[in-house]
């Protein structure tokens, strides 16, 4: 009896909290979703378009293409490392969004940050623990999911 | 002498006076359209400091002996000196206190700690038990950016209900006596705030949060000492910001308070602390200025601290405002209750301040 109770009331609470939540997003505006995704595949598709024509000159230059995927890879890690250090790479991903943060760039700026941000707490129990702090579940979410799929592959294989 | 009056307020009849006050804000803040009220502006948020916690605890130290200069005295004089932050232990004002060699007793009310540390010294004062006291809060964008959300150089894109957290330190030393040379402003009654959850559970949505806890903490007051809203010139919350704002005006008028009255009395510190223009100029200095989002609407500890002893408490002094109502409010979350499913629950404290 007493724990019917107290469900209702949790029910009834989550309810008025429901109403409040929607009564709140009237006052709300709302992001620009088109406008963000719009410099997004701006911003995205010219990093894109970039790396592809230096992966093409790589690849004119007698490098495989394998070698050059890489070269541009380690290069656009690079580059978004150094402007994270410089302070610049927030700014960017401010205003591009996804664009810049769904590639490799993001990733690089994502391990950068916490490194520059706990280097005060020591190279070991600061950086060393903290370096994976944005990064780290996007691995571990990342890798799990592919050893799911990779196993759905090979039963699917099979 | 009974100095409770109805359900959860209290009247200061032996006399608790605001002596004085002292404010330090970072450089985004300095660029505000409050500028010239601040003591001290820093040109670099790191204060020559090593890490931004050491800088937030030297901005509070400074403000605190600014207020006890202007006041006329020195840090002999202080009994009691109540001051928070928003860092765990809270690491920036227990620090500055290690310095100080003032008595101290740490507060945590999140974003409502300037008033609930300005409460108790208050009573403090009125009960007799201290002469004079120091009450402040600090926060600074960079400790509280770590602590609660990402690295300050993390690339990402807030929503536009996001609110900015001041780097900014305010504090004023209350005395049973006003301070000579300049008008006695009087802390006449007080109000302590319930914690109130409206069950809002996304930490960029802060101000609708709050502003149940604000609503009813003034509408308690109000009840509490008889007094209408349009005995204060004006009332002001800590930083709800620009929607928790409309919906705390919103939900006084439905309550049946005058519209016009709630309209122009009533405004918010976090609505006051930056110009719209600033999200757009705010550019990257050492302390990643830059980072993604509304930076138009301040919040944290040092939001209320810093406009209520810089701006605030300058009206009163000039005597443009006779009668103020000052509500700090605090979003009382964890770094660890958003993950544990919780909502964010919400307080807020009033002190009214007049000029005699």
């Amino acid at each position: 009896m007493a724990d019917s109770k107290e469900k209702q009331e949790k029910k009834q609470k989550k309810e008025i909290s429901k109403a409040y939540e929607k009564y709140a997003s009237q006052f709300t505006p709302k992001p620009d979703y088109f406008g963000n995704g719009l410099k997004a595949f701006l911003i995205g598709g010219l990093i894109c378009t970039a790396a592809f024509w230096f992966q093409n000159r790589l690849t004119a230059g007698g490098l495989s293409e394998k070698d050059a995927g890489t070269f541009v890879t380690i290069s656009l890690v690079a580059l978004a490392q150094l402007l994270t250090g410089l302070g610049l790479f927030d700014s960017i991903a401010k205003f591009a969004g996804a664009g810049v943060i769904v590639p490799i760039t993001g990733f690089a700026n994502s391990m950068v940050a916490p490194a520059i941000e706990y280097k005060k707490e020591g190279p070991v129990l600061g950086v060393g623990a903290k370096l994976f702090s944005v990064a780290g579940p996007v691995l571990v979410c990342g890798i799990s999911s592919a050893v799911l799929v990779g196993l759905i592959y090979w039963f699917l294989g099979k | 002498m009974n100095k409770k009056i109805g359900k959860q307020s209290m009247l200061f009849p032996s006399g608790a006076y605001l002596r004085g006050r002292g404010t330090v804000v970072g450089k985004k803040e300095g660029e505000g359209p409050l500028a010239d009220c601040f003591d001290l502006i820093l040109q670099d948020d790191m204060y020559g400091e090593k890490s931004w916690e050491k800088a937030e605890s030297k901005m509070l130290k400074e403000a605190m002996m600014r207020a006890v200069q202007r006041a006329g005295l020195s840090k002999e004089d202080i009994d009691v000196m109540l001051s928070g932050d928003l860092l765990n232990q809270l690491m920036s004002s227990s620090f500055m206190a290690r310095d100080l060699h003032i008595p101290f007793l740490g507060l945590y009310g999140a974003c409502s700690t300037m008033t609930e540390s300005l409460v108790l010294g208050c009573m403090l004062i009125d009960g007799g038990f201290a002469q004079n006291i120091l009450a402040g809060a600090s926060s600074h964008f960079c400790t509280a950016e770590r602590q609660f959300r990402m690295p300050v150089e993390h690339g990402n894109q807030r929503p536009p209900s996001a609110q900015w957290t001041a780097t900014a330190a305010g504090s004023v030393v209350v005395g049973c006596r006003p301070s000579p040379g300049i008008p006695a402003i009087r802390a006449t009654a007080a109000t302590i705030g319930k914690v109130i959850d409206p069950g809002i559970s996304d930490a960029n949505q802060m101000g609708a949060a709050m502003a149940p806890a604000a609503v009813d903490t003034l509408l308690n007051h109000l009840e509490d000492t008889g007094r209408a809203i349009d005995y204060y010139d004006l009332v002001v919350t800590g930083d709800l910001g620009f929607i928790g704002k409309d919906i705390m005006t919103d939900l006084l008028i439905d309550a049946g308070l005058p519209a016009a009255r709630v309209l122009e009395r009533y405004d918010d510190c976090g609505t006051m602390l930056f110009s719209k223009e600033q999200d757009v100029h705010g550019g990257g200095s050492g302390c990643g200025q830059s980072t993604g989002g509304r930076a138009d609407v301040g919040s944290g500890c040092g939001c209320s601290a810093a406009v209520f002893a810089g701006s605030l408490m300058r009206k009163l002094e000039t005597g443009k405002m006779k009668r103020l109502l000052l509500i700090s409010t605090g979003a009382m979350l964890s770094t660890i209750s958003p993950f544990q499913g919780e909502s964010i629950p919400g307080i807020a404290h009033a002190v009214a301040l007049e000029v005699e």
